[in-house]
C-alpha cells in the first residue's frame, strides 16, 4: 500500500519575542500527534533539520523591520502553498510598532553607541502589507487551541473556526461579571476580537486589547465611556497604542486622541 | 599555513536568529564570533512616556520563553522606585509563578533543545521515535510549569495577573491545591530527568568561570538577593552599573556585557548552583550528589544537569510555598508613585535580569535600562568555542561544527531576549 505524503508545516520567524512560535511547543499534548500528520520541515527554534521546500503550510511570527527581512519573506510567500501570519506582531506589526509613531527626525536624532552597526527600518510592518497572506491568527501571543484549529482547518482545505466578535461574547459564555458595569473597571473587551478566552476579566482586570480589534468596532463610543471613568485623553492614546497599535481601528482611535 | 572556517549560519534550537563564525589557522582559533542578527525591536526607546504600570505587560513581550522574569524585574524596580515592599504571601505566589517558568523553560531547554545534541538527534521529534517515553516526560514536565503559570498568570506566554505591587486576583488556598498532585508527579519526573541527563556522554572541557549570581541568605535565589560572584564580588542590585559595563560590537545586535576590570562572567544555572549550592532543598542537593556534580560544576556541557536540579528544585519549593499558602487579604499593596528611580534583579531561567527605571511624579517612565542574560553571557560563549575549538580538531568538520552549536547551546541563548538593547546607551544630542 502506497503511503500518502505527509504535509509539510514551516516555521518563520521575523521580528518578535518568539512567544508564538512557542505556542506550538507548548501544545504538549497534541505535539506528538501533530507530527504523526504533518512533517515539521523548517522550524529552526526547534529542530537542526531542514528539508527544502515547497511547504504546505508556513507559520510566519514576527513583524518586518530590517531590509533584509523584506527580502526574505518573499521568498517564504514563493515556496509556501499557504501562508498563515500568527499573532500580532505579524498581523498588524506588534509592539515594536510603536516606532511608527515617532516623528523620523526624532528617531533619528536618538544616537546608538555605535549606529553604523545597524541596519532598520523606520516602520515595523504587519506580513500583509507585503505578500499575499491566506490567514491571520490574532494574539499577543496566539492561543494555542486556536493554533490547532487553523493547521487542522488548512491541512483538511476548510475554513478555520475562530470567531471574530469581541471579548465580551466570551465574557458571557464564561459567566464572568462584567468588569466594567459591576466594578467601573475600564476595559478593552467590547471592541476586541475574541480568541484569548476573555482572561483579564476572569482576574478582574480590563481586557487591555492583546487581540488587536473585532471586526468593525465602535472605538468612539468605548472612548466616550472611558472617558466618563475617568481616563484622560493621553490615557486612550496609550491604551489604544500597545501591541496591536498600528492595527487600523486602534491606529485611527488613538490618533484621534492626541494633542 | 592551513586556514580552516567553521560556519553555521543560522543556529538551530534556541530561541531567536543567531549565528557562528570560527576561524582556525594553523591549529589555533584566530577570530570566534556569536553573530546575532535578530532584528533590534528598540524597548528602552518606547518605553518613554508610558505609565509604570505598563512596564510589566509590554517588557514581558521581549521574551515569550520567560516572560515572568521580565514581568517581576520590571515591578521589583518599580517598588524599589516608590519605596514599597511586598511581603508574605504575594512574595511567595511570586516565588511560585517564578518555580512555574524554571519548571517550563528549563524543561523545554533539557528535552527539547539540548538532550538532542548529546543524543545524535536532528530535534526531540525525531528522538521520540527512539525514546517516546522519555519526550512524553519532558511534556508532561513542561505542562506542570505551565500549569502554574497559567493558575496564577492567566496564561502560560504573557501572562496578565501580575502587577506592581502583587497580583489582580490571588488563588485561594483550594485553587492552589489543585496543582499539587501534578507537581508531586512533576517532583519525581524531575528526579527521573536528573538521573537521565546524568547518564549522558559529556565532552572533558572545564574553564574557570567568573559566576555571578542573586545571594539571598536563607532562599536559593529568584526575586531577592545581593548580586556576588566568586571573584569576591558582593553588591546590592543598585550598583549593578557601577560595576558592569556593555560594549556595542559590528557583528553583534546585541550588547555584551563584561564585569569592569575584569572582562567576562558567566550568569544562569551554572553561577546561581555554584554560589548557592548550600540554598538547595535536601533533595536536590542529594539527587545532585547522585549525578556526580560537585557543590561547583565547571564544565558547560553539564549545564543539562544543573538545569535539571533546578527544575528538581523548583518543583520541591513550588510544593512547599502551595502547603503554607494562606490567601492574603488583598491582592496587592498600594501604590504610589513619585519621581524616583527604581532597580530591579531577578533570576530568570537563563541568569539575572537587570532593570533600571527613572519614573516622574506621575509614575511615567522617563528612561530605561535593561539587561537580559544572553547578553551576558555572549562573552563567555566566545572564549568557550576558543578554548574548544583547538582541542577537537580532529573531529570530522560536520561533527565538529555539531558540538560547537552544542557549546553555544550549552547557555540555553535567548537571543530574541539579548537583541532588544541596543538602545540602550541612547543620549538625545
Amino acid at each position: 500500500m502506497k503511503t500518502a505524503h505527509k504535509p509539510k508545516l514551516a516555521v518563520w520567524k521575523f521580528a518578535s519575542c518568539d512567544g508564538c512560535q512557542l505556542s506550538l511547543l507548548d501544545c504538549e499534548d497534541e505535539l506528538l500527534a501533530l507530527t504523526n500528520e504533518v512533517e515539521i520541515a523548517n522550524f529552526a527554534e526547534a529542530s537542526r533539520a531542514v528539508v527544502r521546500g515547497p511547504y504546505d503550510l508556513s507559520l510566519v511570527e514576527g513583524s518586518i523591520t530590517t531590509p533584509h527581512d523584506a527580502e526574505r519573506i518573499h521568498q517564504v510567500r514563493r515556496s509556501s502553498k499557504f501562508l498563515v501570519t500568527i499573532g500580532a506582531c505579524a498581523t498588524a506589526g506588534g509592539i515594536q510598532a510603536l516606532r511608527n509613531f515617532k516623528d523620523v527626525k526624532e528617531f533619528i536624532s536618538i544616537v546608538y553607541a555605535n549606529p553604523q552597526y545597524i541596519e532598520t527600518l523606520n516602520k515595523s510592518t504587519p506580513i500583509s502589507d507585503h505578500v499575499r497572506v491566506d490567514f491571520e491568527l490574532r494574539g499577543c501571543p496566539i492561543n494555542k487551541q486556536q493554533l490547532v484549529e487553523v493547521i487542522s482547518a488548512f491541512l483538511n482545505g476548510r475554513k478555520p473556526n475562530t470567531p471574530p466578535h469581541s471579548v465580551c461574547i466570551e465574557c458571557k459564555q464564561r459567566g464572568t461579571v462584567c468588569v466594567m458595569v459591576a466594578h467601573g473597571t475600564p476595559c478593552l473587551g467590547p471592541v476586541t476580537h475574541a480568541g484569548c478566552g476573555a482572561i483579564c476579566p476572569s482576574y478582574t482586570r480590563g481586557c487591555y486589547g492583546c487581540f488587536g480589534p473585532m471586526e468593525s468596532p465602535n472605538t468612539s463610543s468605548l472612548s466616550n465611556q472611558w472617558g466618563q471613568l475617568g481616563a484622560k485623553q493621553r490615557d486612550l492614546v496609550q491604551i489604544f497604542r500597545s501591541f496591536n497599535a498600528c492595527a487600523e481601528p486602534f491606529r485611527r482611535e488613538s490618533e484621534a486622541h492626541e494633542d | 599555513m592551513k586556514t580552516n572556517t567553521i560556519k553555521v549560519d543560522y543556529l538551530a534550537r534556541v530561541e531567536g536568529e543567531g549565528g557562528l563564525y570560527v576561524k582556525v589557522r594553523d591549529n589555533k582559533v584566530v577570530d570566534v564570533k556569536l553573530k546575532i542578527f535578530e532584528p533590534p525591536r528598540f524597548f528602552e526607546a518606547f518605553l518613554r512616556g508610558r505609565n509604570f504600570a505598563e512596564a510589566a505587560d509590554i517588557t514581558a513581550r521581549i521574551c515569550g520563553i520567560c516572560p515572568i522574569a521580565y514581568q517581576m524585574s520590571a515591578v521589583h524596580s518599580m517598588e524599589d522606585a516608590f519605596g514599597v515592599e511586598v511581603d508574605g504571601q504575594l512574595r511567595a505566589l511570586r516565588r511560585l509563578i517564578y518555580c512555574g517558568e524554571w519548571i517550563e523553560s528549563h524543561t523545554l531547554h533539557v528535552y527539547m533543545l539540548h538532550a538532542p545534541d548529546f543524543l545524535g538527534y536532528l530535534d526531540a521529534i525525531q528522538m521520540a521515535k527512539d525514546h517516546a517515553g522519555v519526550v512524553q516526560r519532558g511534556l508532561q514536565l513542561k505542562k506542570a510549569g505551565n500549569a502554574i503559570v497559567t493558575l496564577l498568570g492567566g496564561r502560560e506566554i504573557h501572562p496578565i495577573n501580575v502587577r506592581v505591587g502583587g497580583f489582580y486576583k490571588v488563588p485561594s488556598r483550594s485553587e492552589l491545591a489543585t496543582l499539587a498532585e501534578r507537581l508531586k508527579w512533576a517532583r519525581d519526573a524531575a528526579l527521573e530527568t536528573v538521573r537521565w541527563v546524568a547518564s549522558m556522554p559529556f565532552p572533558e572541557f572545564e574553564r574557570d568561570y567568573v559566576f555571578v549570581a542573586l545571594r539571598h541568605p536563607k532562599e536559593y535565589p529568584f526575586n531577592d538577593g545581593r548580586l556576588v560572584s566568586n571573584g569576591g564580588l558582593d553588591i546590592p542590585t543598585r550598583e549593578y552599573e557601577d560595576n558592569f559595563t556593555e560594549e556595542h560590537v559590528r557583528y553583534s545586535n546585541a550588547l555584551h556585557s563584561v564585569l569592569k576590570q575584569k572582562g567576562a562572567y558567566f550568569v544562569g544555572p551554572m553561577a546561581r548552583y555554584a554560589l548557592n549550592f548550600d540554598r538547595l532543598s535536601p533533595v536536590a542537593q542529594q539527587s545532585a550528589r547522585e549525578a556526580g556534580l560537585g557543590p561547583v560544576c565547571r564544565n558547560p556541557f553539564k549545564s543539562i544537569i544543573v538545569r535539571s536540579v533546578e527544575i528538581l528544585y523548583a518543583c520541591d519549593e513550588a510544593l512547599r510555598i502551595i502547603e503554607q499558602y494562606e490567601a492574603p487579604e488583598k491582592p496587592a499593596v498600594d501604590i504610589q508613585p513619585r519621581a524616583a528611580t527604581g532597580y530591579g534583579c531577578t533570576e530568570a531561567p537563563r541568569g539575572i535580569l537587570y532593570h533600571r527605571y527613572r519614573v516622574d511624579e506621575q509614575g511615567t517612565i522617563l528612561d530605561v535600562k535593561i539587561v537580559p542574560p544572553t547578553s551576558q553571557n555572549q562573552k563567555t560563549i566566545e572564549q568557550d568555542l576558543g578554548e574548544f575549538v583547538p582541542k577537537f580538531l580532529n573531529l570530522a568538520e560536520e561533527d565538529l561544527r555539531w558540538q560547537c552549536e552544542q557549546a553555544v547551546r550549552n547557555y540555553d541563548p535567548c537571543i530574541s531576549c539579548a537583541t532588544h538593547f541596543l538602545r540602550l546607551e541612547v543620549d538625545r544630542v
